[in-house]
């Protein structure tokens, strides 16, 4: 099992390292003209907002990757005697469905930006916004469910990942809603510039990618 | 590919010179500003850890002397020693000091992307410090649980500041990565989008590419320092058990079961490892352009320079438990890190050969940066070559948690890393400040450090090897250990104490340079990158006045035969080629549409 991971990592980075070293072939001592020459790269035609969310997100990838990593290797079956499964509220399918309409909301958002609907552009922001504030508090809801049964033992991994992840997920989320609350005022008072339809679509991607990592958290939670 | 000079469109970079003094100087946006705010405070913190190992270093020369270090306190100064210098100096110095001064001028830009950011993230790393530092006047003190945080141990009565110190320790940590973060993607973002025209990934120095390089690390390794702290609070105050197993402490047993240490340990290092290269990649980079720069010649094989980071880079995140051998795990997972590790040594070693293949046959001029670097050559394959005798598990395990281990990772990433340090202070002090320093201040300062640093970590390896433990207060009468092994550490103490004293030189040229220093000139090392070429000295806001440059050639052209200076800047055209190189007059066309 192990060795084909590791078989796969390998290639994986190989595949990587054959790519990246593409990029980077270029000989700078050289003129143009010079026999050799090749064009490099230049710096990257996106506004920096973009690329500094595109950043973000790999960062934010890697801590919930190592998260999970972390889970998965704290409730190894072979671990088994110290953690027991706990059963996972039902409000958790309702809060999922809650924040993927969220999302939808938001991509409407995003679709209409470009054109000249406000209206319709204000509904779907304040729609998206406030599914996700739904979501958080179903999630609350969620806990406290959670901690009014006899399963509330922190000695048990279980629930302590059960509340980290949440935790960490809502935290996250929540972030995003206080961008999206600035966009929105600006969206109200009708400053419709090239910086609000930006600001839009990278609360839409935002909100997709922690769609993705919910439904990830979501069932690996499940599992156990 | 089209190149489109995205620093050159107006609305991307609206910058507006601060009025007030406030402004200007204290909440400034301004990457220069926060880049000296990111080196004092680094620095100032710096020479607590000092004054920490200075007191480590009399307590272990002189034990039963100082009434003032009980046990406790002395392995409350080695945790915070160590971490204080990994985290709070190294790691802030070079990224938020020389990322954020160096980044925009190399590549020609005129601030960072996200100002504001940048701001707020020198003031969260403030915050950060102030958190560590306010753990020694808790009760209880600083914690004392090593600067890796080994759990049990760390939240357990035995260990000093085990309630409060490891708090605000994990809390400020949690902090400082928040504070890298902010900084962090404003330096990728930079480098990636801001780069001005003709600014070429393959043309930009290497300084940039390791600053670069090592904070890509940094975003990624980092949240695995976050899990293991977030974890390690949510056991210390709500009495999770992630870590925590089940523990007879003082004859209780503990409300933990079943936590695994082990977990901890990988998480810990799977950030600690690439910590060690957030460090390194930039001292790599840095050390390069100096020695270009001071040996008036092109540095050797700048591809395979660049490729070596990138691939450092990424072989670092599969090293990790190699830090782990004595932890005991599957042997194979042994063999498997060993094998990685030397791996890694491999372009490793190319770098230390084109740095010496670049002083091979040059015009070398015998600067302060220059000594600084040459030092750094030494000291680094020093500590690297005693890296693989640790590498390899079998030689591992008796050398494991001696001094030994103490002597190889200070001089790999200990002195190392700090020579270049003060080689990048030297070289860049007179753009900062737009003065020249005293030169003779400066190579009485090398020397001393140099000597001193040998006389220091050398003797250690002889300890290590005879078997002298590593975070022992004091060494009673065990048999094993030699008089010999006593005389060997009173002198490390001297050297120590006389190192330490040294670093005032360092302050007070800085001092000098300031109140007495001669005008240092736009370009006083006749280098040719960017930063070298801006109108002003030091640099105002904005950096390049009305015009942004635009770069031509590659940052190493020195010594090109038939020229007559020694030195070509990165704006000057290649002769026939008066537009922008390789790109078509389509692509011109089209940044301007942009703009």
């Amino acid at each position: 099992m192990s060795m084909w991971t590791l078989a796969i990592a390998l290639v994986c980075a190989l595949t990587v390292w054959a790519v990246l070293v593409r990029y980077l072939m270029a000989q700078p001592w050289l003129a143009a003209g010079d026999p050799g020459y090749t064009v490099d790269v230049a710096a990257v035609d996106e506004p920096a907002k973009k690329v500094g969310l595109y950043m973000f997100l790999a960062m934010v990838s890697s801590l919930f990757a190592l998260f999970i990593t972390a889970y998965i290797m704290r409730m190894d079956p072979t671990h088994a005697g110290d953690w027991f499964s706990i059963p996972k509220p039902g409000i958790l399918w309702i809060n999922t469905l809650l924040l993927i309409y969220s999302s939808i909301s938001m991509q409407q958002a995003k679709n209409v930006s470009e054109t000249t609907n406000a209206q319709n552009l204000k509904r779907a922001l304040l729609i998206g916004g406030i599914f996700a504030f739904l979501f958080l508090g179903g999630q609350l809801f969620a806990w406290e469910q959670l901690h009014n049964t006899v399963y509330f033992q922190l000695s048990n991994p279980a629930l302590g990942f059960f509340y980290l992840l949440t935790g960490i997920h809502a935290l996250h989320l929540l972030g995003g809603l206080y961008v999206w609350a600035r966009v929105t005022t600006k969206v109200w008072q009708n400053a419709k510039s090239d910086s609000v339809s930006l600001s839009i679509e990278l609360c839409t991607t935002y909100w997709h990618y922690l769609l993705l990592v919910w439904l990830v958290l979501f069932g690996l939670l499940l599992l156990t | 590919m089209a190149f489109v000079a995205i620093a050159d469109r107006d609305h991307e970079h609206d910058l507006h010179d601060p009025q007030t003094f406030i402004t200007k100087y204290i909440w400034s946006q301004d990457h220069k500003v926060i880049a000296i705010q990111y080196g004092v405070v680094a620095i100032s913190v710096g020479l607590i850890a000092l004054i920490l190992s200075v007191m480590m270093r009399l307590q272990l020369a002189f034990p039963e002397t100082f009434s003032f270090i009980t046990p406790n306190e002395y392995i409350q100064f080695v945790t915070m020693h160590g971490m204080i210098m990994v985290i709070y100096l190294l790691t802030a110095l070079f990224l938020g000091g020389f990322g954020n001064y160096l980044i925009p001028l190399m590549c020609g830009a005129r601030d960072m992307v996200f100002p504001y950011m940048n701001m707020l993230s020198f003031w969260a790393y403030l915050l950060s410090v102030i958190i560590l530092l306010a753990s020694f006047f808790v009760p209880g003190g600083p914690t004392g649980a090593g600067w890796t945080l080994y759990p049990p141990q760390t939240i357990l009565p035995g260990t000093p500041g085990h309630e409060l110190g490891i708090f605000l320790m994990l809390l400020s940590l949690a902090v400082f990565i928040v504070a890298f973060t902010m900084g962090g993607l404003n330096y990728v973002t930079t480098v990636l989008q801001a780069r001005c025209r003709g600014m070429t990934l393959m043309r930009m120095p290497l300084s940039i590419w390791g600053i670069f390089t090592a904070t890509i690390l940094g975003l990624l390794a980092f949240p695995a320092l976050l899990v293991s702290a977030i974890m390690m609070l949510f056991d210390l105050i709500l009495g999770t058990s992630f870590f925590m197993p089940a523990v007879l402490s003082m004859g209780e047993s503990l409300d933990h079961q079943g936590g695994s240490p082990i977990l901890f340990q990988h998480l810990f290092w799977f950030f600690g490892h690439p910590e060690v290269y957030i460090v390194a990649l930039p001292a790599f980079g840095i050390v390069s352009d100096l020695l270009s720069v001071h040996a008036r010649k092109n540095i050797f094989g700048y591809r395979m320079m660049v490729w070596a980071i990138v691939g450092i880079g990424a072989l670092s995140f599969v090293v990790w438990a190699h830090h782990m051998y004595v932890s005991g795990m599957n042997p194979y997972f042994g063999f498997f890190f060993a094998t990685t590790t030397l791996i890694i040594a491999i372009p490793t070693a190319i770098k230390v050969y084109n740095w010496v293949l670049t002083l091979w046959q040059a015009n070398i001029r015998m600067t302060v940066p220059m000594l600084f670097s040459i030092g750094f050559i030494f000291t680094f394959t020093h500590g690297g070559l005693t890296g693989l005798f640790l590498g390899n598990v079998t030689v591992d395990l008796p050398l494991s948690d001696t001094y030994f281990v103490i002597g190889h990772f200070h001089m790999v990433m200990g002195v190392s890393p700090v020579l270049v340090l003060f080689g990048a202070l030297y070289h860049w002090m007179p753009k900062i400040t737009g003065k020249m320093f005293n030169e003779t201040l400066g190579k009485i300062h090398f020397w001393l450090t140099f000597l001193c640093t040998y006389a220091i970590y050398l003797p250690m390896h002889y300890l290590g090897i005879m078997g002298l433990p590593r975070r022992y207060y004091a060494y009673g009468n065990a048999e094993f250990i030699p008089a010999s092994a006593q005389s060997m550490n009173v002198g490390i103490t001297v050297a120590a104490i006389i190192l330490a004293i040294v670093q005032l030189i360092f302050i007070y040229n800085v001092i000098w340079t300031l109140r007495k220093g001669k005008p240092a000139g736009g370009n006083p090392w006749e280098a040719t990158t960017l930063e070298w070429l801006t109108p002003d000295t030091p640099p105002k806001h904005g950096n390049w006045g009305p015009k942004l440059p635009e770069v031509h050639r590659w940052a190493y052209d020195y010594s090109v035969p038939g020229v007559e200076l020694d030195y070509i800047p990165q704006t000057e055209p290649h002769h026939g080629h008066d537009s922008v190189d390789g790109e078509s007059k389509d692509a011109v066309d089209e940044a301007s549409d942009h703009s």
